[in-house]
């Protein structure tokens, strides 16, 4: 009979722990897992990363619900053990649960710390921990304006970064004259203060919070110096303690943290301790890479295989995940009598940099600004290697000290297979060669991909990459292209973000402020951030033009033949006799090669010169129906209740307005939409973008279909009773889309990268739906007819007309 | 080898261009970021796409068809593409803001 495992604790700690015993032996133990927080195994570092927008919850998640059935794992969420018979070797939940165990993984991290405040029960004053802070974050900001951290430590700061993204105003509070002071020494301290003041965080140093002001929800703080400031949002962020409670009323030797062995077992048999609420040898690590190798040698231990030495303890090393300010900070970075230190200090580019040395070894390092050699010099400390004699080299590389020191490339081969590359999780040296020599991974995405490796907080990349060449050689490295294009290596969410924070309103602020490799983009670079500057700034951002791909230029198709088509809008695909008249009279006078009903319900006028367009558009007097944009395409309709004995609703007359409401609209992707009149649904409503369908007393809403290259379904929204409630859901919906869609992205895809989850959450609340409205409004107030544009300015006129010249001497 | 008056600076917007027929032969003149011009026969050795049309970034331009880079300067095309569009040269009065097309004989001949 197998043996029972029990896991209390369902974070990164336990549950990698668990992994790694998986690996080793999988058939040992029958597991279970109990977990507090009502989510799956969740990557808790990342969570900086949702609130800067750059990753939805979704994205943070290690082991989804399907990674335990698969691997035979009972899990207990939202059950919180409350006790622990040692010498019965059972456990109990507050929820009633009772499980015995062989042996017994505690695993239950830690808690923030909450300053004891006068005050801090009140609404509104919260921690930086988990799933449900971040999303109190994102509410308090649709609601309010001001908020206060107070800590200004690694949490703190990126807590407060996270809150300027969601468009607050913030303050941080330390208690400290400098910022980081655990990480930094005071130099990059002051950068880096002076960095994130740039980016439009406010800071009250050597400040002690008193109080806590407001009535039933917070409204101010107030210091001991007798100041306030008022705010609507208090974020703790001071630190954590080792959440010991459960270990200490069960008997279990507890100090700071739960007392482990190097072997993590605890004062009573059978019951070990892993992650933030152990502590070795008088260390509680509140870091990630500490928890994956003690988790790694807990495993073995449970295992039944060799684990050598133990635990040994860890040495640390940070990162700030805030961007645009790059930090790295390692070991004992404090200058003391038996250390040297060399140093670089460049304010001109923002560049600090300084190595601690002690005894001919590197012992500590702080960067700011440039932070390239972070893992070089990280592993030159693990590793404890003599650098006597070339300590310039340390800081500076081979240029700087006569050319005798090692390249990243031949620091990675010089290592042992077993070295931790990826501190955050844990991958090997030897773990990341096999994953390029057995399952071929040529870019350091496919490794990631492969082995998790960088996956966490990026710093390890450059030694990936390092290790990549160094393995197949440069030729085998594939071009890695993260970005949005070959320019830069940012991507959408990065780029929006910048554009939103730093108030950047040309492509060419864009590509300077960002570094683009290329000075004036590509052809998929710039047309996205046309799209983006216009869709954050509606106002400010100046239409580019030249930026353009031809047909939104043109504002027509281009053919394979150079020529073009002519679509004009046909609102719901309802014409009139007149119209048809003079369509077809135009369609005679410009001798048009082809005519043809579009899949659209409009009629496509084809192979019509450059050079005829702008008369040919004046002569027809009809709005264009951009067929060829970045836009709202057509509105398909069937007959509905005005001729058909089935229709239940006025489908043509809800189509008509939707089409007339976002004709003109720039979106991500071209957007398609159908009303159906009935359940029969003749107008393909569920294949289309945002498709409604007319049921008896309402209408539902679809979203995410597509019926081209790859055929998908729609997602049902949800279903509403009147014309006004379609109108505002869908322009909610649209907007919502424009806001997150990444350019060229179909509705389609975009569903499928966020979740309709998301959409729905989105969408949920009339408040927020409002908001969204509000915004498409403002955006359509500004759209003009194109074609009647280019009529009436002469000088775009002009450019559809060649120059001709005689050949003449 | 013809100089051929085509127009006047003011006529072309930055990373614009506009398209200039001699006879047959149909020329792309661009105008870039930095001011300066130039000339490329309007047609990409790949499938005759035409690059007036196309998005301009610096001394390059991206066939509007299927994206080939071009160099405007020597009409190289970029890898992982191959081949080559004619260049022809441009002359600018500074002071009337002429702008003068240098085009051999053969070339009108032929197209």
């Amino acid at each position: 009979m197998k043996k029972k495992l029990v896991l209390i604790g369902n974070g990164m700690a336990g549950v990698s722990c668990i992994e790694q015993l998986l690996k080793l032996a999988p058939n040992r133990y029958e597991i279970t897992i109990f977990g507090s927080e009502p989510h799956p195994n969740y990557n808790r570092i990342l969570l900086s990363s949702v609130l800067a927008g750059d990753a939805g919850m979704r994205d943070i998640v290690i082991n989804d619900w399907s990674w335990y059935e698969e691997n035979d794992i009972t899990l207990y969420t939202g059950q919180t053990v409350t006790r622990i018979d040692g010498e019965r070797k059972t456990v109990g939940t507050d929820g009633g649960i009772s499980v015995p165990y062989d042996e017994l993984i505690i695993a239950t991290g830690s808690l923030p710390f909450m300053l004891p405040l006068t005050g801090a029960d009140k609404e509104g004053v919260i921690a930086f921990r988990d799933i449900k802070d971040c999303e109190t974050m994102i509410e308090t900001s649709r609601k309010f304006k001001k908020a206060l951290v107070i800590g200004g430590g690694l949490l703190g700061l990126e807590a407060a970064r996270g809150l300027l993204n969601l468009g607050m105003e913030v303050s941080v509070v330390h208690i400290h004259p400098y910022l980081m002071e655990r990480q930094l020494d005071q130099s990059a301290s002051v950068m880096l203060q002076r960095e994130l003041e740039g980016q439009g965080m406010k800071f009250l140093l050597s400040k002690n919070t008193d109080s806590i002001i407001g009535r039933r929800r917070v409204t101010g703080v107030r210091f001991t110096d007798g100041s306030e400031v008022a705010t609507d949002l208090v974020v703790m962020a001071v630190g954590i303690r080792p959440n010991v409670s459960l270990a200490k009323s069960s008997g279990i030797d507890v100090n700071r943290g739960i007392v482990v062995n190097d072997y993590l077992e605890t004062s009573v048999p059978h019951i070990s301790a892993v992650g933030e609420c152990a502590e070795h040898r008088g260390i509680a690590y509140g870091l990630v890479a500490p928890l994956y190798e003690q988790g790694a040698v807990l495993a073995k231990r449970l295992a039944g295989a060799e684990t050598g030495q133990g635990y040994q303890g860890s040495v640390v090393s940070t990162k700030l995940k805030v961007s645009g300010v790059n930090v790295f900070s390692a070991g004992e970075f404090k200058d003391a009598p038996d250390t040297r230190a060399v140093r670089l200090q460049d304010e001109v580019d923002g560049i600090y940099k300084k190595v601690v040395i002690r005894g001919g070894k590197v012992i500590g390092a702080v960067l700011f600004g440039d932070t390239t050699d972070g893992s070089r010099i990280f592993s030159l400390i693990r590793s404890g290697e003599d650098v006597t004699g070339k300590e310039k080299e340390v800081l500076l590389g081979a240029s700087a000290g006569g050319g005798t020191a090692k390249s990243g490339v031949e620091l990675v081969a010089a290592m042992s297979d077993d070295e931790i590359i990826c501190g955050c999780n844990g991958v090997s040296k030897g773990a990341i060669v096999q994953a390029i020599q057995e399952k071929g991974c040529a870019s350091v995405n496919e490794i990631k991909a492969c082995t998790k490796a960088s996956a966490s907080c990026g710093g390890c990349k450059p030694l990936v990459a390092d290790l990549l060449t160094c393995v197949v050689g440069a030729d085998g490295v594939k071009a890695v292209k993260e970005g949005i294009c070959g320019c830069t290596t940012l991507g959408r969410d990065e780029v929006v973000e910048a554009i939103r924070g730093m108030r950047l309103t040309t492509s060419k602020e864009v590509m300077n402020v960002l570094e683009w490799s290329n000075p004036e983009g590509c052809s998929k670079c710039r047309p996205a951030l046309n799209y983006y500057l216009g869709m954050v700034w509606p106002e400010e951002h100046e239409e580019e033009r030249e930026s353009r791909f031809v047909n939104e230029r043109n504002h027509a198709n281009i053919q394979k033949d150079g020529t073009y088509s002519v679509v004009p809008r046909m609102y719901g695909g309802v014409t009139t006799p007149k119209d048809l008249i003079r369509i077809a009279q135009i369609a005679d006078k410009y001798e048009v090669p082809l005519v043809k009903i579009t899949g659209g319900q409009r009629i496509d006028l084809l192979g019509v010169k450059k050079e005829d367009l702008p008369a040919m558009w004046a002569d027809l007097d009809m709005p264009s129906g951009y067929a060829y944009g970045k836009a709202l395409r057509t509105v398909k309709t069937c007959v509905g209740s005005t001729f058909c004995r089935f229709g239940t609703q006025d489908s043509i007359g809800m189509g008509i307005q939707l089409e007339k409401k976002f004709e003109r609209l720039n979106t991500p992707a071209k957007v398609k939409m159908a009303v159906s009149g009935c359940p029969r649904n003749c107008a393909e409503a569920t294949i289309k973008d945002f498709g409604v369908i007319a049921i008896d007393g309402g209408w539902e809403l679809h979203v995410g279909g597509n019926g081209g290259t790859k055929l998908r379904g729609t997602d049902v929204l949800c279903r509403v009773k009147t014309e006004e409630e379609v109108l505002e859901w869908s322009g909610a919906y649209l907007q919502f889309y424009r806001e997150t869609g990444k350019y060229n992205e179909r509705t389609s895809e975009w569903l499928e990268r966020i979740g309709l989850d998301t959409i729905k959450a989105a969408l949920e609340k009339q408040e927020d739906r409002h908001a969204l409205v509000a915004r498409i409004e403002r955006t359509l107030g500004l759209t003009k007819d194109p074609w009647q544009e280019i009529i009436a300015e002469k000088k775009l006129n002009d450019t559809f007309v060649p120059i001709v010249s005689a050949a003449q001497s | 080898m013809k100089r051929i008056a085509i127009g006047s600076i003011s006529e072309i917007g930055e990373r614009r261009s506009r398209t200039i027929r001699i006879g047959e032969l149909e020329i792309a003149l661009f105008k870039l970021s930095d001011g300066t011009f130039r000339a490329v026969e309007n047609r990409c050795p790949h499938k005759g796409g035409k690059l007036s049309e196309g998005i301009v970034c610096d001394h390059h331009v991206f066939c509007p068809l299927h994206d080939w880079k071009i160099n405007l300067t020597d009409g190289l095309v970029q890898a992982p593409d191959e081949g080559c569009v004619t260049t022809f040269e441009v002359e600018v009065d500074e002071v009337s803001g002429t702008i003068w097309l240098h085009v051999d004989d053969e070339h009108i001949l032929v197209s």
